[in-house]
């Protein structure tokens, strides 16, 4: 049986994790490959990379960081950040990736995700969305909108028929960032990231909102999410990915359980 | 020299850093000389199974492989590379190198048990991998194992015989198979943290 992902999402900037990660023991908690590593040994199933370096130059010591990591963890890794082209993609893919993700960059250029999928395959080509709960209106049926721009900039599109027209675009997955959820420790979107996952035929990974593995039991059990990203619950040390593992296979979320 | 087959798609650079870190020398080539004369031969990643063959013949390399195989070194194909070892895929109704006797066929959109629960095809993400019978390619590798796996078709080989692991999604399905010095999987090795480096350890040591 197809497990439950649990995908650690790491921020860099400049070469450099940002969050200080209270791992123990002797790791360089700025350093990626080195957090990268903790987390493979761990038992996460996957990563996400998302690369907040603003200026361009800087990109390149981001492929730097993907070269490294790609050496030494062997288990599926995905970057994203400012990815606008079909070279930006390549990049990033040569360099060892296994996906790349794109979210405002797509919303600029929606047949990025066609050139993306054509030259690379759907299974390649991840769009992650950026999703805010808005009155319901002609325009925004279903009361979520999709945002650019880290949720600063509205889009004025609906992100159920986003999400519908990325899939037809040739999107592989879907990641489900909920604005509102994000940062509050209060659970992920549920009602969002279900809604989107009855919609579309491809996996959805649910981002925002986990403050608890029972967080993560309800948006696979109740939102038939097919994976979930974790940052602060893991990140400081609260709860381990083994710990979560646990805690889901004793409420009988199949899980990938020894590594 | 261990040669990963390039075909101008998937994967390869992963299955070259894998081999890499295990100690490996290898070399990513299209070049027949350099095929036929490779200690073994390594055909991975992801791709389509019509396309992948478009690029083969063009290369002349699908003759290349036909002729590795039956040099008795060892071969291993990995994701597409377990699809075009069989006479025809579903995918694009391409016709592959018929080194083994059956078909690579799509997922069927629901689960064959319950008729209810859709599929979401391409199966992505980690599913577990039943060793059917012993094999020294899963020498210390725990049964059932976790492994990584990305695809839309599955293969269906004319003889059981050759199955030598299975998984199920929607339907149980040959995900490894064994036949003579060819060995193949369905799931990503050179992704599938450490039974996947295992695995391919052990194939190295064939």
């Amino acid at each position: 049986m197809l497990t439950k992902r649990i995908i650690p999402c790491l921020d860099v900037r400049a070469g450099k994790v940002t969050k200080g990660i209270a791992f123990k023991g002797n790791v360089d908690v700025g350093d990626p490959v080195e957090m990268a590593r903790f987390y493979y040994e761990g038992g996460a199933d996957e990563l996400v990379f998302y690369d907040i370096t603003a200026s361009n130059e800087r990109r390149d010591i981001m492929i730097d960081v993907v070269s490294a990591v790609a050496a030494e963890i062997f288990i599926p890794f995905s970057v994203g950040g400012g990815l606008r082209t079909l070279e930006d993609m390549r990049r990033v893919l040569l360099a060892g990736a296994e996906k790349v993700s794109i979210d405002s960059g797509a919303v600029r250029n929606p047949q990025l995700i066609a050139e993306g999928a054509r030259a690379f395959g759907s299974q390649c080509v991840v769009l992650s969305m950026q999703v805010k709960r808005v009155p319901k209106s002609k325009q925004i049926p279903s009361g979520y909108e999709i945002f650019i721009d880290g949720g600063r900039t509205p889009v004025g599109w609906d992100a159920l028929e986003w999400s519908a027209r990325g899939i037809d675009l040739g999107a592989g997955e879907i990641v489900v960032n909920s604005i509102d959820a994000d940062g509050t420790k209060a659970g992920y979107e549920l009602e969002l990231t279900g809604a989107i996952a009855d919609l579309v035929p491809v996996p959805v990974i649910a981002s925002g909102g986990a403050g608890n593995p029972q967080h993560l039991r309800d948006v696979f059990v109740e939102s038939n999410a097919d994976a979930a990203i974790v940052a602060s619950i893991t990140h400081y040390g609260e709860f381990t990915i083994e710990n979560i593992k646990t805690y889901l296979t004793d409420e009988g979320v199949s899980v990938r359980d020894t590594w | 020299m261990i040669a990963i087959i390039d075909y101008e798609a998937g994967n390869l650079t992963s299955v070259a850093r894998a081999l890499t870190h295990l100690g490996y020398k290898n070399e990513i080539t299209a070049a027949p000389e350099k095929i036929r004369t490779a200690e073994r031969v390594i055909f991975p990643g992801v791709g389509a199974a019509k396309a992948t063959m478009q690029t083969l013949q063009k290369r002349g390399l699908n003759q290349v492989l036909a002729d590795f195989f039956r040099t008795g070194k060892p071969m291993l194909g990995i994701c597409i590379g377990i699809q075009i070892l069989f006479e025809h895929s579903e995918e694009e109704d391409a016709e592959c190198l018929n080194l083994l006797p059956g078909r690579v066929k799509k997922y069927p959109p629901t689960d064959t048990d319950t008729h209810t629960e859709t599929l979401k095809v391409p199966q992505i993400g980690w599913n577990e991998v039943y060793q059917t019978k012993p094999h020294a390619i899963f020498e210390g590798v725990p049964n059932p194992a976790h492994f990584y796996f990305v695809n839309s078709y599955y293969p269906e080989p004319a003889s059981a015989d050759i199955i030598i692991g299975k998984t199920k999604y929607g339907l149980e399905f040959c995900s490894a198979i064994a036949h003579d010095n060819l060995i193949a999987t369905q799931f990503h090795l050179e992704k599938s943290g450490r039974v996947g480096l295992k695995m391919l350890n052990n194939f190295l040591k064939l």
